[in-house]
Formats: structure tokens, C-alpha cells, sequence
């Protein structure tokens, strides 16, 4: 690391980036809120912890607390009760529940009910409970992806459905898009540096989310980013990046194998439940015309239906909690994998800057401009949130389809578990001893 | 009576043992008349392919099957004898069967087990040859022998005997006792009958006949939906096989969770592969309710043929009142009816007196002969009904209790597939856990 600061760089590792002092902070220029924001920041002067986002210091004993924060250890292994494994105390929590449907003149939505319960200082009260809909939570996604491009943002369930195929408001998408939404901003709450966003603040506790005021809080970092010229080629990408990649690549792939082989399997079961209902059928027609055999039919009859219900169910979740889930991780690798290319963009133009400034250098002494030195403390900076991000991403991942295919075994087990309760419950009435007498009829 | 058994055989000297104990045993069956089955044991217990020139000289291969039998006292006792037996071929228990149904028209006769296989689900092979189609034939074929040596009429039977015992000639001993001259002469009367109501049915018997068709039918769509279920079933099982694949392949990828997917993968596998067996089995199942569905036809035959008895005896009294209508007009001189002899009594004038009463004479026969018909055709119909429906009572039980024990059969089957489920769905999922 070729910066001079006396805080020193810490190199990209086991460490999360809230503990990594950006050697750039403490020259940053203040950003100017000119616009009406909805957070009150003192912007002059005040130390960043990561790169760029001001952060609300206001009285020396929130400045200890901080530094607390800065100075805890990061646990390699995901904390059992935090499921997104920052390993830190939680005193985010977020929850998204509670659908409802608004009817006005020009539009029919959904809302959802968004609580917060904090104990972060950057919060004015311990509670919170808005309602934001499917757009608010795109412009957050959109004003986090924007303010921190080196940062992985979660991704959100698919924007656009098509209005005569899928049915907006029925029960199962809602439900479905909501779980998504939930688990969007949980991932957002539990990031250290995206869960201090502001724009997050802003969302989670305003009254009347005022998207039309863009938050000018982009970064001078973000906004190099954004505007990072294409054209330059990428020399060397760090062989570690490189296996990213193509880990993502084949991962998607993987996943994308996986759902549809799972919409293959709801495919033959949704036939398979129509034969069974129809075999079902013929059981309880046979019984009609049977004395003896009357009840024993109808049971067996009964028992397919019963199993026929619990088919159903086992469908029914696998299509509304097992596929979904699976179709956002392989947006959640498309979000991955872009900012693996902005990567690759930001340290290709460093290269290119540096190439240029040491031809000068050789031509005619000029000494390498403090912007190229610059470009290399944003590459170093990209390379240690990516690969912070990573850690987290992988250890999600990790918990979150221990969860997903758990699950899917559950609903197996289960299925299975009633089918079976019926069939043996039917046992006791079959093996019935016959009560009426035969008596011989005489013609 | 193994005593005298014994006694006999020891006895005659010139005759072969064997031929001898046969002949007692035979003789004593008919005449006790209880259940073949207690005193024999048999078993249909091999089935081997051969082959051989066909009756028009072209080769062609076929399967036998090995019959079995053992004396039951001896089995008894303890001795443990080597059973006797011979080969036979399905055709050979389609002729007894057949001559069965005909000997004993008012007795519902065991099926035999299908010619070809029927209601089959597409992985299952549908030919002849196939040895699994082979082996449930084999038990098809001993379930019909025990289930004719156990009836109370049809164990009698001497051919069933000679079926038993006899390898060679036995075939020639079953033509020769004609049997075949009365299936030409039902079906000669059924075509007659096609388009005539009997005048008075037996009400019973009719409403048998209507359970009969609900039964075939009930127990074919059953068949049929069951096929249907087998190759969904087959399907979503298999398809779970991917998952092994992709798991397999994602592993490779993986360094924590790689053991847990690949272990997972494999229990994918093994619940694909186990839906083979599952239907296999319920193949049983399938077999108790084809059997059935053989057995319905059967019953509606016996009610069938009442009919035709019926209509027998219908037809033989409309000639019998005919007649004596003739000899009222010929004795009389008047005629009641429209007639051709009326008309040409008109037309032509009466006969001479010889004449007539020649005519007389041999329509005074008729009458008589026709009496005696109308008295024995009558008694057979109120026998044949009789008899019918006793050995409908039989079956009715036995068909209760039989497909009872079917459901209960299947429900078992039904809940060791769950069992399996769930082990394959916790072993995979203790995997998942490891991950």
C-alpha cells in the first residue's frame, strides 16, 4: 500500500470494512445537501468510516460508541442467531409484513408494512412503522447501488409481471413478493456499511418517502466510479477475482439447472395429482354399488383423497417458497457479477492512468499526478469491500440453502408423514370384523 | 381312508401301485364329495420355456408350468413325500377351465389369470415372455387351482383330477366326453335369443346380472386409473434423479458444502431408483383386481345361462300350448285363431276323417313328449337357479373377504412407500443439515 497515512491500511481480509479507516476520509471534501433532505447530517469535517458516507456525529460519547463498534473483532464462523453471519451484536432489526390493498382513482397497489426496532443513534426513535410499497423499494435499491457501486446490493424480486399472466394481487404473489421484500431488507439491515446508509434511514422512518429529491449524498468515489470511462482494457485481474467469477458463472448455471428440474418435478406432479383424484373417484362409484365392501372402498377412496391434499400442499410450497427463493440468487449473482465488472473497470483504469503518467514520467520527468495514486487507493479500496462482500455473500449463501433445500426435505417429510397416517388409520377398518348376519334369502 | 387307500394299492398286484392308489383316491373323492384340496396338496411351482412344433407344423416357443401335487395325510404324518407332477401349458388349463364352465353352467368358475397382459403402465413390459409376467402367471395359474380344488362342487370333477395326475392323454379324455357339442349348442341358443326377452325372469338372478356389469366395470376403470397413476408416479420419482446430477456437480464447485450436496445427490438417487420396486409390487395388487374382474364375467355367464335355460323352457311351453291348440281345432272342428288350416279348412274344405285322426294320434304324442319337456325343462331351470344361487351366496363371501384382504394389501403397500419417503427425504436432509 503506497499511502502515506499514518492510520495505515489495513489489507482486505478477515476484517470488515467498518474497521478499515479510509485513508481518503480525511480529505474529503464536505458534501453539499442543497436539496430538501429528510436527514439531518453535519457533513464539515467529520471522519468517514468507509469510503464516504458521512455518518451523524454529533457528541463525543456517540463518537466512543463508535469506535467501539470499530474496534470488534469479526467472527469468521455466521453467529447461530444471525442468520447473515456479521457476527456482530444486531441493533437493526427490520420486518416486512402486513399487505394491503389501495384502491384509488388512478391505481390499484399493494403496501406493506415495514417495522424497525433500532438502537442506533442514527435513528431518532427506537421504533418505526411505515408502509412502502414495490416502488419504494426499487428507489432504495437504486440510491443504495448508486451511493455504494463497490458494495453488493441484494437483489429484488422481478420488477415487472405481466399484467394477463400472473395476477398481482392474489394471495400467493403477494405473499411470495412480500417474503422477497423481507428478505431484501433484512440482508440490507444486516450489511455494515449498506444498513448506514441513509438513504435506508430515509426509508425505513419517513412519513411520506419523498423520492423525487435525489439524496445527493453519491460519493466522490461513487461518483468516480459511475464514471469510470470505458475503453480501458484490463491487464491482470487478480487471480482470486478471476475464480469469482467463474464461480458465479457456474453457480448460476447450477441454480438455473436445479429450477427447472424442479419445475419439472411440480409438472408431473400436478399430473400425477389429476390421475390420483380420478382414481380416487372410481373407489367411491365402486362403493355405491357394494353392501360389505361399501365401507372398506369409501375408506381407500378417502385415503387417496388425503393424500391428494397433502400433494397439493407439497406443491404449493415448493412453487411459491422453494423457486423463488432460487430465482433471486441467480439475480442476486447477476448483481455479483456486475460489480465484479465495475471492479475490473476501476482497476483497468488505473492501469490505463498509470501506464500514461509513467510514459510521461520517462518523457519528461513529469511526477505521477496525485489522481493515478488516487485511482490505486479506489482499486485497493473496491478489492477489500468486494472481497469483505464476498465473505458475507458466501456465508449467506451457505446458510440461506441449508435453509431452502432443509426445507424443501421438510415438505417431503411431511407429505409423506400424512399420507401415511391416513393409510394407517384405514388399517383398523378394513381388518373390521363383518357385522350383519347372512341370512339366506329364499327367492 | 388312508388306511384303505393303502389296503387297495397292496391289494391288486397287477396293477401299478400308483395307478391303483389313483383309482381309490379318485373313487373316493367322488364319493365322499369334500374338498380336493384337503386331501392334495398342489402347487404350480416352476415355469419353463420350450419348444416345439405347433398343430401347423411351424416351431414356436411356449412356456410350461410344473404341477405339483403331494397327499396331504402323508404330509400329515410327517413323511414328507416327493411330490408328483407334470408339465402343463396355459392352454391346457384353458381347456379344463372351459370344459368347467360348461360341466357345471350354474357354478361361477375361477378365472384364470390373463392371456395377455392387459391395463399395463408403459415401463412394465406387455410381453409374454417376460419374466415377471411369466412368474405372476405362475401364481395366477396355482391360484386357480387351489380355488377350483377348494370349491365344494368343482373339486369333484374327474377331469380336474386327471388334470392333477394325468400328463398324457389327458387332453383326449376331456374331448371325449363331448363337452364341446354343448358349447355349439349354447351358442346356437344364445344367437337365438339375442333378440327375445324371457317372459318372466328370475329376479334375482337379473339384478346379479346388473351387479356383475357394475363389477366388471367398476374393477376395468379401476385397472385402468391405476395405470395411469403408475407411469405419473413413475415420472416424478425419476425426474427426482436429477437432482442427484446437479448436486453432484454444484459439490465440485463447493468447499463446506460440497460433502453435504454430494452425499444429498445420492439419496436423490436411491429415491429415484426405489419407485421401481414400489410399482412392482403393487403389480399384486393389480393381479387381485384383474382376477375379479375375470370373476365378474364369470358370474354373469351363470346368470346367462339362466336366461337361456329360461328361454329353453319358455320356448318348449309356447310350442306346447301351440299344440294343444291344434288338437282343440282338429278335434273340434273350430277355429279359434287366424290359421293357415283355417284358411285352407275354408278354402279346401275340411280333411277326411283318417286323415285327422291320424294327425290326432301323432299330436297326441307331441303333447305328451312336449310335457315331459315342459316337466324337465322346468325342473332344470328351477335347479339350475337354485344351484346358481347358491354358489352366488359363495362367492359373494368369498369376494368380500378377498378384496378386503386386497385393500388391506394395499394400503400396507401405500404405507411402506411413505416409510421409504421419509427415509430417503431425513437422510437427505441430515445431509442438507452437514451442509
Amino acid at each position: 500500500m503506497s499511502v502515506g497515512a499514518p492510520r495505515g491500511l489495513a489489507s482486505s481480509g478477515q476484517k470488515l470494512i467498518t474497521e478499515i479507516l479510509h485513508p481518503l476520509s480525511a480529505a474529503e471534501e464536505p458534501l453539499s445537501p442543497g436539496q430538501d433532505v429528510t436527514i439531518s447530517a453535519e457533513k464539515d469535517k467529520e471522519p468517514g468510516l468507509t469510503n464516504g458516507t458521512p455518518v451523524e456525529i454529533s457528541s463525543p460519547a456517540s463518537a466512543s460508541v463508535l469506535l467501539s463498534r470499530l474496534q470488534l473483532d469479526c467472527e469468521p464462523e455466521a453467529d447461530a442467531h444471525d442468520a447473515f453471519g456479521s457476527g456482530e451484536p444486531r441493533d437493526l432489526f427490520v420486518t416486512v409484513n402486513d399487505p394491503k390493498k389501495h384502491v384509488s382513482t388512478m391505481e390499484t397497489y399493494i403496501t406493506y408494512r415495514v417495522s424497525t426496532k433500532t438502537t442506533r443513534i442514527e435513528f431518532d426513535l427506537p421504533e418505526y412503522s411505515v408502509r412502502r410499497r414495490y416502488q419504494d423499494f426499487d428507489w432504495l435499491r437504486i440510491k443504495l447501488e448508486d451511493s455504494q457501486p463497490t458494495h453488493l446490493v441484494p437483489p429484488l424480486p422481478e420488477k415487472f409481471v405481466m399484467k394477463g399472466v400472473v395476477d398481482r394481487f392474489s394471495e400467493e404473489f403477494v405473499d411470495t413478493r412480500m417474503k422477497a421484500l423481507d428478505k431484501f431488507l433484512k440482508r440490507v439491515a444486516d450489511h455494515p456499511v449498506l444498513s448506514f446508509n441513509p438513504h435506508l434511514n430515509a426509508f425505513l422512518t419517513a412519513k411520506d418517502l419523498n423520492k423525487r429529491q435525489g439524496l445527493a449524498l453519491l460519493t466522490k468515489v461513487g461518483e468516480s466510479v459511475k464514471n469510470v470511462a470505458g475503453g480501458y482494457k484490463l491487464r491482470a485481474r487478480p487471480a482470486e477475482f478471476s475464480a469469482m467469477g467463474e464461480y458465479l458463472d457456474t453457480f448460476s448455471q447450477k441454480l438455473g439447472t436445479i429450477d427447472r428440474i424442479s419445475q419439472r418435478i411440480l409438472r408431473e406432479q400436478s399430473e400425477y395429482l389429476t390421475e390420483l383424484r380420478e382414481y380416487g373417484a372410481v373407489y367411491s362409484t365402486w362403493a355405491a354399488s357394494e353392501e360389505q365392501l361399501q365401507r372398506p372402498l369409501e375408506g381407500v377412496a378417502g385415503c387417496v383423497t388425503t393424500s391428494c391434499g397433502a400433494l397439493e400442499d407439497l406443491s404449493d410450497n415448493m412453487s411459491q417458497d422453494f423457486l423463488p427463493v432460487l430465482r433471486e440468487y441467480v439475480l442476486y449473482i447477476e448483481s455479483m457479477k456486475s460489480v465484479l465488472r465495475k471492479r475490473d473497470q476501476v482497476q483497468a483504469e488505473y492501469e490505463g492512468r498509470l501506464e500514461a503518467a509513467v510514459l510521461r514520467k520517462q518523457e519528461d520527468r513529469t511526477p505521477i499526478p496525485v489522481e493515478v495514486e488516487k485511482c490505486q487507493d479506489k482499486v485497493e479500496c473496491f478489492n477489500a469491500d468486494l472481497k469483505a462482500d464476498w465473505e458475507r455473500w458466501q456465508r449467506n449463501k451457505r446458510q440461506d440453502f441449508k435453509q431452502l433445500l432443509t426445507g424443501m426435505a421438510d415438505k417431503n417429510i411431511n407429505y409423506y408423514e400424512k399420507s401415511q397416517a391416513a393409510w394407517e388409520s384405514l388399517i383398523p377398518l378394513l381388518q373390521e370384523k363383518q357385522t350383519e348376519d347372512k341370512t339366506s334369502e329364499t327367492n | 381312508m388312508a388306511e384303505d387307500v393303502k389296503g387297495e394299492s397292496v391289494a391288486s398286484n397287477d396293477e401299478s401301485d400308483r395307478a391303483a392308489s389313483d383309482e381309490s383316491l379318485s373313487n373316493t373323492m367322488l364319493t365322499e364329495g369334500s374338498c380336493l384340496l384337503r386331501r392334495m396338496e398342489i402347487c404350480v411351482a416352476e415355469a419353463e420355456k420350450r419348444s416345439g412344433k405347433n398343430a401347423v407344423s411351424m416351431q414356436e416357443t411356449y412356456t410350461v408350468y410344473l404341477v405339483e401335487t403331494r397327499p396331504m395325510d402323508a404330509i400329515a404324518e410327517g413323511r414328507n413325500p416327493p411330490p408328483d407332477s407334470l408339465w402343463r401349458r396355459y392352454s391346457e388349463f384353458e381347456l379344463l377351465r372351459n370344459y368347467l364352465i360348461v360341466t357345471y353352467p350354474y357354478i361361477v368358475v375361477p378365472p384364470l389369470p390373463e392371456k395377455r397382459a392387459e391395463f399395463v403402465w408403459h415401463k412394465l413390459s406387455a410381453d409374454n415372455m417376460d419374466p415377471d409376467f411369466v412368474e405372476r402367471r405362475r401364481i395366477g395359474l396355482e391360484n386357480f387351482l387351489l380355488r377350483v380344488a377348494s370349491h365344494p362342487v368343482l373339486s369333484n370333477n374327474e377331469m380336474l383330477y386327471h388334470f392333477l395326475t394325468k400328463e398324457h392323454g389327458w387332453k383326449e379324455m376331456v374331448y371325449e366326453t363331448g363337452f364341446q357339442t354343448k358349447v355349439q349348442a349354447d351358442s346356437r341358443l344364445r344367437a337365438l335369443s339375442a333378440t327375445f326377452r324371457v317372459r318372466s325372469p328370475h329376479k334375482r338372478l337379473v339384478e346379479m346380472k346388473h351387479y356383475s356389469d357394475g363389477l366388471q366395470s367398476h374393477t376395468s376403470q379401476l385397472l385402468r386409473a391405476r395405470t395411469r397413476v403408475a407411469d405419473r408416479l413413475y415420472a416424478v420419482y425419476k425426474v427426482h434423479g436429477n437432482y442427484g446430477r446437479v448436486f453432484s456437480e454444484w459439490s465440485a464447485i463447493e468447499k463446506e458444502m460440497g460433502d453435504g450436496l454430494q452425499s444429498a445427490g445420492h439419496h436423490m438417487d436411491a429415491y429415484a431408483a426405489s419407485v421401481d420396486d414400489i410399482l412392482e409390487e403393487e403389480e399384486h395388487y393389480a393381479d387381485q383386481l384383474k382376477e375379479y374382474l375375470s370373476y365378474a364375467e364369470a358370474l354373469r355367464a351363470v346368470c346367462r345361462k339362466h336366461e337361456l335355460s329360461q328361454f329353453e323352457l319358455e320356448m318348449a311351453s309356447q310350442d306346447l300350448i301351440s299344440k294343444k291348440q291344434q288338437r282343440e281345432e282338429l278335434a273340434t272342428g273350430i277355429v279359434r285363431t287366424f290359421s293357415l288350416k283355417g284358411m285352407t279348412n275354408k278354402l279346401f274344405g275340411q280333411e277326411a276323417p283318417e286323415q285327422r285322426e291320424a294327425k290326432l294320434n301323432l299330436l297326441e304324442e307331441l303333447i305328451a313328449e312336449g310335457e315331459e319337456t315342459v316337466k324337465e325343462k322346468t325342473a332344470e331351470c328351477d335347479e339350475h337357479a337354485e344351484k346358481a344361487w347358491a354358489d352366488i351366496v359363495r362367492f359373494k363371501d368369498q369376494k368380500d373377504k378377498d378384496l378386503k384382504e386386497a385393500f388391506i394389501n394395499y394400503a400396507l403397500m401405500q404405507i411402506s412407500m411413505c416409510k421409504k419417503g421419509i427415509q430417503v427425504w431425513s437422510n437427505a436432509k441430515e445431509c442438507f443439515l452437514k451442509m
